[in-house]
């Protein structure tokens, strides 16, 4: 291949904050001190936290030392499988900071905060719109916490039928948090495995759905990168004994505009606005995991729920069926702002997005399959799954194939995920790739099984070019140390 | 469209490889009839139309200079330095994923561990994770914590009434399938909760406060620390207001296990209630029942120190059905940013801020006592206090609204028994004018 893109230049070490301190400085600025001294209650007057004291010279250093570690959608790909890491447009950042959104405060009065209530009421008919349900709270904060709102969905709706279902049917691709989601809501899991073709069998679900089941999480697409296409099937099955069909939109990116959730039997889907709508990741957060459902089932969605009345938009809190509240305010609306914004900048294309997405990751799947064990060889979605199969010979793992790319210049694909495929190498491109880039990272992969066959200590030692190097996690579980 | 790369040409060639004759081919394994084959119903705007029209929308916002809102009640008006958000909008930072492969993702981990062990600090505790999503789930998951380290199943938790009311709505909810009581702590005539149902109660996991508490007055922290431990119950403690402690004694100090709350007020923009901050600290014993990401510190192949992702085996992607809690991603760009915000503070600022916001709300609310206004409450408040205004209050609340002033917000809607009760707050944003003339405007309707 052509001389890899990841390199080496200069950058700086860094202390921690503390370690630079130098007592009396700071990096604020105070407004006049206008009012008279007030007398502070000696009994309840406390010592002070024990920060570090900086300039604002030390402090912007620090973290721009610190920010040029780390590795983002900006640097390069990020083929994170079941993470979407497309592109985050600028335009959403700046539209988010527009002072009357960012310094709005949560309790304004209704006539003073049109603005973000219209915002809300759109974005619920645009979610709505793409997915096919007939109503979306925005209110989530993340994708798990969409899920569990779900689940709390299904729980007052069985309630309201006076049934108290106790499991919950889970397929063994679905990710940790759906199980997780389940037990928060008192449900036990039941596991239900793919078939040979990586997805559900109807048969496999009608043994084990009945009438004390809650219904069925289901990822569609799923973990693997592929379509559920018994998923009609799946829903006659979960409806016919009284259940619900959930779905983890987790890789909704692979299908806006070509499948739409509610025309196809499911009853309510979360989204990761930080995952199809372009809002950024923020090395873990904060994401936004909206929950559209049926008809049926929005008469539980949390409260407040924004109404337009003539052209008025408010807030109604009286709605005597909803779960509740599940965040203190209205989520996080900072994110709404994005993923609104994206939605107006992408209008129809939406469709062309996960086209693309599509194009992309069959691609790879393609110009890869001959250096690296294909486990399920069907057309994928929007991802595609290997495994470090071929490699097994060398001694070389899915983990070393990984660290070895971060010298090629790409953060590794989502490794040893799904559970069901051993050594998983998930690889999910976005549409936002251009091909060129595309085909460095296949070059770099099949430079590196090509390594792995002549050099296996090239990947065995990677990284070599970042600012460390492999880290010794064990200890770091063993022997905790998190706090400085 | 200016976010999708392929050209015409890029497109066939990558067809071809693939064997699809057309885009609508890639998407065969799809059964027909599950596909959509109408046209998506959304608008479309070219940049500077979304623009336009979000300056639209913003503009009809009651935010912005030229409005005094006297309002905090979980959502606080502080001065956020332009190096926190310049550093913070740094796109190292916002288009990072979680840190999984820590040898490119240093920034991100060291930031968060720093974040972590401030927020320690501040809070007086031995231990935090890496954030929840608000002040409200924290709680709520603090409170199923509790339970979790009972060794002997227990089902009730007492919180009091004096927590932030949507805060206890959250806990409402996360507990509503679940086997567990909550039974709720009444509240004193000096603005305090009642501890003295804490002696009937049998069957107690946890006890929790909140301090400042919702109207703003300061808590009787270690009695109630002590009454928890007395009947081995955990000792929760949760704020909405942290620069509280920059002034009052710290949680950790009054003998709290675990410590929850809103981070927003250290260094996070309003937006509307989100995205903020929930911190969550903790003692070192309770850590591995503890929910969320959390950072530690090693070594790599070469000896040199730096940071990873930890004790994952409480989380969802290793125990599923049996982690802690379902939390995956949580808000981390927030707790950089306050990482960053309170850095910039440091120790002595944080004392001077703290003290400016004290004095400046001590300031309205002896204003308001001389203009005739009822203070109900006699504890000692940081920077929310309750007032108490004569019947017909709300007319003139109404007409301070067209006046861009928001003269705190009514207690009624929450607490029935408190009409004509409002809730301020004043900030270091507020400058003595703005509250001679709030005082002033109100001395005129309530001694005309």
């Amino acid at each position: 291949m052509k001389e890899a893109i990841g390199t080496t230049g200069l950058v700086m070490n860094e202390p921690l904050l503390w370690e630079k301190s130098r007592k009396g400085r700071c990096g604020i600025s105070f407004s006049r001190k206008d009012v008279p001294d007030a007398s502070v209650d000696a009994d309840l007057a406390g010592e002070g936290p024990d920060f570090p004291d900086l300039s604002e010279v030390d402090v912007v250093r620090h973290y721009t030392r610190l920010s040029q570690w780390n590795f983002g959608v900006d640097t390069g790909m990020y083929p994170l499988g079941s993470c979407t890491m497309k592109y985050n447009p600028k335009i959403n950042e700046k539209m988010a900071a527009l002072p009357g959104f960012a310094e709005a405060h949560p309790m304004l009065p209704p006539d003073l905060s049109q603005g973000t209530l219209r915002l809300m009421y759109e974005l619920e008919r645009y979610l709505s719109e793409i997915t096919g349900m007939d109503a979306t709270t925005v209110q989530p904060a993340a994708g798990a916490h969409g899920e569990l709102t779900a689940m709390l969905l299904f729980h007052a709706f069985h309630r309201k039928k006076g049934e108290k279902r106790t499991k919950i049917l889970i397929p063994d691709t679905a990710h940790g948090t759906n199980p997780a989601s389940a037990s928060l809501c008192g449900y036990a899991s039941i596991p239900v495995a793919s078939n040979e073709k990586g997805v559900l069998d109807p048969a496999t679900v009608a043994d084990i759905m009945d009438e004390d089941t809650v219904g069925i999480m289901v990822t569609n697409p799923n973990t693997l990168g592929l379509f559920e296409d018994n998923i009609r099937k799946v829903c006659d099955i979960v409806h016919a004994k009284g259940g619900l069909v959930y779905c983890d939109g987790a890789n909704l990116n692979a299908v806006m505009g070509i499948v739409k959730m509610g025309e196809i039997g499911i009853d309510a889907v979360h989204l990761n606005l930080h995952k199809t709508f372009s809002t950024p990741h923020g090395g873990g957060g904060p994401g936004a995991g909206p929950v559209c459902v049926k008809k049926a089932l929005e008469p539980f969605l949390p409260v407040p729920r924004v109404e337009k009345k003539g052209e008025k938009y408010e807030f109604v809190w009286n709605r005597a069926e909803s779960i509740g509240k599940i965040h203190a305010f209205y989520g996080n609306f900072g994110i709404l702002i994005r993923a609104y914004t994206y939605i107006l900048s992408m209008g129809k294309e939406l469709k062309t997005a996960s086209q693309h997405a599509v194009l992309n990751a069959n691609y790879i799947k393609e110009k890869l399959r001959d250096v690296y064990h294909l486990p399920y060889d069907r057309p994928c979605m929007h991802e595609c799954v290997f495994t470090d199969k071929a490699q097994e010979q060398y001694r070389i793992t899915t983990l070393d194939i990984a660290k070895r790319l971060m010298d090629y210049g790409f953060h590794p694909p989502t490794i040893y995920f799904p559970l069901v495929v051993h050594g998983a190498i998930m690889i999910e491109p976005t549409e936002t790739e251009p091909k060129e880039n595309i085909d460095a990272f296949i070059a770099a992969m099949r430079a590196i099984a090509k390594e792995a066959e002549e050099n296996p200590d090239l990947l065995k030692n990677a990284p070599v070019k970042t600012k460390v190097r492999r880290l010794d996690e064990v200890t770091a579980a063993r022997k905790p140390c998190l706090c400085g | 469209m200016r976010y999708l790369p392929h050209t015409g040409e890029d497109t066939a060639e990558m067809l071809a490889a693939v064997g699809a004759k057309d885009l609508s081919d890639l998407f065969s394994a799809i059964p027909k009839d599950c596909r959509f084959n109408g046209e998506l119903n959304l608008p479309e705007m070219s940049e500077w139309e979304v623009s336009s029209h979000m300056n639209g929308l913003s503009r009809q916002m009651g935010a912005g200079a030229e409005y005094k809102v006297f309002v905090g009640a979980g959502s606080y008006a502080h001065h956020i330095p332009a190096s926190v958000q310049y550093l913070a909008g740094r796109s190292e930072f916002v288009t990072a994923y979680t840190p999984y492969q820590p040898e490119i993702s240093q920034g991100t981990l060291q930031a968060i561990f720093e974040y972590q062990s401030l927020t320690a600090r501040l809070l007086g505790m031995e231990v935090a994770n890496a954030s929840m999503y608000d002040g409200a789930s924290a709680l709520a998951e603090a409170l199923l914590m509790a339970i979790r380290i009972q060794k002997v199943k227990k089902k009730t938790v007492a919180v009091s009434r004096l927590i932030h009311p949507m805060y206890r709505k959250v806990v409402q909810t996360y507990f509503s399938p679940t086997e567990y009581t909550i039974a709720e702590l009444p509240c004193l005539p000096d603005g305090t909760t009642d501890l003295s149902p804490l002696d009937g109660l049998a069957d107690l996991a946890a006890v929790a406060l909140q301090s400042p508490n919702f109207f703003g007055c300061i808590e009787n922290m270690e009695e109630a620390g002590k009454k928890a431990h007395a009947q081995d119950a955990l000792f929760l403690t949760a704020f909405t207001e942290p620069l509280a402690y920059g002034l009052y004694k710290n949680p950790g100090s009054c003998g709290a296990d675990i410590v929850c709350g809103e981070g927003q007020s250290m260094g996070i923009p309003q937006s509307f209630g989100g995205p903020g901050l929930g911190m969550f600290a903790s003692l070192n014993k309770y850590v591995r029942n503890m929910p969320g990401r959390l950072i530690g510190q090693t070594t790599d192949a070469e000896g040199r120190r730096g940071f990873v992702l930890t004790l994952s085996t409480r989380e969802q992607h290793i125990r599923r059905e049996r982690a802690t809690s379902n939390i995956c991603s949580n808000q981390g760009l927030c707790a950089t940013m306050s990482g960053m915000y309170m850095a910039s503070l440091g120790g002595t600022g944080i004392r001077q801020l703290a003290r400016l916001n004290f004095d400046k709300a001590e300031y309205l609310k002896e204003g308001f006592r001389k203009a005739g206004v009822k203070i109900p409450f006699s504890r000692a408040t940081f920077n929310e206090f309750t007032a108490a205004f004569p019947e017909g209050f709300q007319s003139v609340h109404r007409r301070l609204e067209k006046e861009k002033i928001i003269a705190g917000i009514p207690l009624e809607c929450y607490y029935p028994e408190l009409k004509n009760h409002y809730l301020f707050c004043v900030t270091e944003i507020f400058s003595k004018a703005d509250m001679d003339h709030l005082i002033h405007t109100i001395q005129k309707e309530v001694r005309p």
